[in-house]
């Protein structure tokens, strides 16, 4: 089934984009290697996998084709709008210096605030779940500063900071820690007290209460909240990266647009869209680890 | 066959004094009166239950011995000293077996130790629990995996893993299928028998409370008094077709007020 791929490729040989070939190459060599997995997956365990997965490589086969058709075949859309596919892969291979030096940049600052962002809600959290006087005087001003969005924060934060760097630290920060604070603190609230009563006549001192019964209990909340941290933390990341540091996948999107070179742009998009879902993937697995012990738990 | 009496066992129980214990809720601003001048003498190793209509104030009335809330009126006592809040040495297990999901069947069993700081020293009791309750197989299995008497045991063995002076047995057995129920009211019984601490169980099933306990306390509806104190001889092992624990049954379900259903 996926040998019949093969008919789509090799026909596409004239045009004036550079890697046209090569891409063309790939392809062919790609759908006939699956090809052949498709006949040996009577035996393999991999290429039974493989054959699982043959709908969407078909899809997928069928909307490069397509792209390549409507761009560099019919030249139906507009051109520096719409790029057909060898300009992406021309972008990634010549390019790759400046991409990759973006991703780093992007990771730096994303992993910092997110990080310092999610400890600092989780422990604000936690406090206002745990005691009557945090709660008291830190409700207040999350309900008035938390769902401010943290792109509001932008002009004065990178005023107020010493660099744009370290004001975009703060306004991830702020966007992964309101949502890690609410529902670490949902979670810690809604604790079952028998939870509490069956540790206390067991001998259980106030800091095992805590650090035993109640974070272990909403530890499910906390996960949920650093999901919804996470992503924020994506949105303030490319918004800060576009207006104030000059580096970064979000800088890069924006410097591909200015220059129009819009192959970059949706090679930068595409690159970014792997980071994203691979970091929400991530998050699943330490989730999927550390909560194993939940019953009919989501799987990504 | 001889029966054996529950004097003959080693005793390593509390006494437990209750002196005009009387409490009551607030709800919406009016009070509620739950236990009204309840006193009792509970002996060191005796088992004694708790028998009431449901929502009588029984489990409220366990709620103070275990040192989880306070009375309004009375004092509670053991060993002639005041309960001034939850210790260890007094045990509850609840209607729910509320293990913690987190935690694998042994590190719930090992919660008390772990809390006490006891656990490295220890260790070896963790499993004797597990062993004592027939749950030794499952040590590494999480709560959702267990069954409902399983989980009960549990529970049971999270509870003696601390050799408590005193069991409180809150209706423990009442979310059990009446198989299960049975099998785990003759368990109770010998691991009672071979611990020798003091129980005290809150139960509706006078069937459960006359199988179990050497005296029933029937209490009366809400706000609750002692309207009845029946004290059960017999040995045990106990059988459940002796005909004088039907006699006693008899005799329970009039002063409930049940007599008509005999």
């Amino acid at each position: 089934m996926v040998a019949a791929l093969t008919a789509f490729w090799p026909d596409k040989l004239e045009s004036d984009w550079a890697y046209t070939s090569d891409l063309a190459v790939t392809c062919g060599a790609l759908a006939v290697a699956l090809g052949l997995a498709a006949f040996a997956g009577v035996r393999f365990a991999v290429c039974q996998r493989l054959q699982r997965l043959s709908p969407w490589l078909l899809a997928l086969a069928l909307f490069l084709a397509a792209w390549e058709a409507v761009t560099a075949k019919l030249g139906l859309l507009p051109l520096p709008f719409f790029p057909p596919p060898q300009a992406i892969v021309e972008v990634v291979i010549d390019d790759w210096e400046r991409l990759a030096a973006g991703i780093f940049a992007s990771a730096r600052l994303l992993a910092t605030g997110y990080f310092l962002g999610a400890a600092a809600g989780f422990v604000t959290g936690v406090s206002i779940g745990w005691s009557r006087l945090a709660g008291y005087w830190i409700h207040p001003v999350l309900r008035f500063i938390g769902p401010l969005p943290a792109t509001a924060w932008l002009p004065l934060a990178f005023f107020v900071f010493p660099s744009s760097f370290s004001a975009s630290i703060f306004l991830i920060a702020l966007a992964t820690g309101f949502p890690v604070t609410v529902l670490t603190w949902s979670g810690v609230a809604g604790v079952n007290s028998a939870y509490y009563d069956i540790a206390r006549t067991l001998g259980a001192s106030q800091r095992f209460l805590v650090l035993k019964v109640a974070i272990p209990a909403a530890m499910p909340h906390v996960f949920v909240g650093l999901f919804m941290g996470l992503g924020n933390s994506f949105a303030v990341l490319v918004v800060a990266e576009m207006l104030g540091v000059r580096a970064g996948l979000g800088w890069y999107l924006q410097w591909a647009q200015g220059w129009a070179a819009y192959a970059n742009m949706y090679a930068a998009l595409l690159v970014m869209a792997f980071l994203c879902s691979g970091l929400i993937t991530l998050l699943f697995r330490v989730r999927d680890r550390l909560l194993s012990w939940q019953k009919g738990l989501v799987r990504w | 066959m001889v029966a054996a009496a529950a004097s003959d066992y080693p005793v390593s129980g509390t006494t437990l004094t209750l002196r005009e214990v009387s409490h009551r809720f607030d709800l919406e601003g009016q009070p509620l009166p739950v236990l009204d001048r309840i006193s009792l003498q509970v002996g060191r190793g005796e088992f004694v239950a708790l028998l009431g209509p449901s929502g009588c104030g029984k489990s409220t009335l366990l709620r103070l011995v275990a040192g989880l809330d306070f009375p309004s009126a009375g004092t509670l006592l053991t060993e002639g000293k005041a309960i001034e809040g939850p210790d260890p040495s007094r045990v509850v297990v609840f209607q729910d077996p509320t293990l913690y999901p987190w935690r694998t069947v042994w590190s719930n069993v090992a919660l008390g130790l772990e809390a006490r700081g006891l656990l490295r020293t220890h260790r070896e009791r963790v499993a004797d629990a597990l062993r004592l309750v027939g749950l030794t197989g499952f040590a590494n299995a999480y709560p959702h995996q267990l069954s409902g008497g399983m989980a009960q045991r549990a529970a049971l063995a999270r509870a003696l893993v601390n050799d408590p002076k005193l069991l409180i047995l809150d209706e423990p057995l009442g979310q059990l299928d009446s198989l299960t129920r049975i099998t785990m009211q003759g368990e109770l019984v010998s691991l009672w028998q071979r611990s020798g601490f003091t129980a005290l169980l809150v139960t509706h099933d006078v069937e459960e409370a006359l199988f179990l306990a050497g005296r029933v306390i029937v209490l009366s509806q809400r706000p609750a008094h002692i309207s009845a104190e029946i004290v059960n001889p017999r040995p045990y092992p106990r059988h459940r077709g002796d005909p004088h624990l039907a006699q006693l049954r008899h005799e329970v379900l009039v002063h409930l007020g049940l007599d008509a259903t005999w």
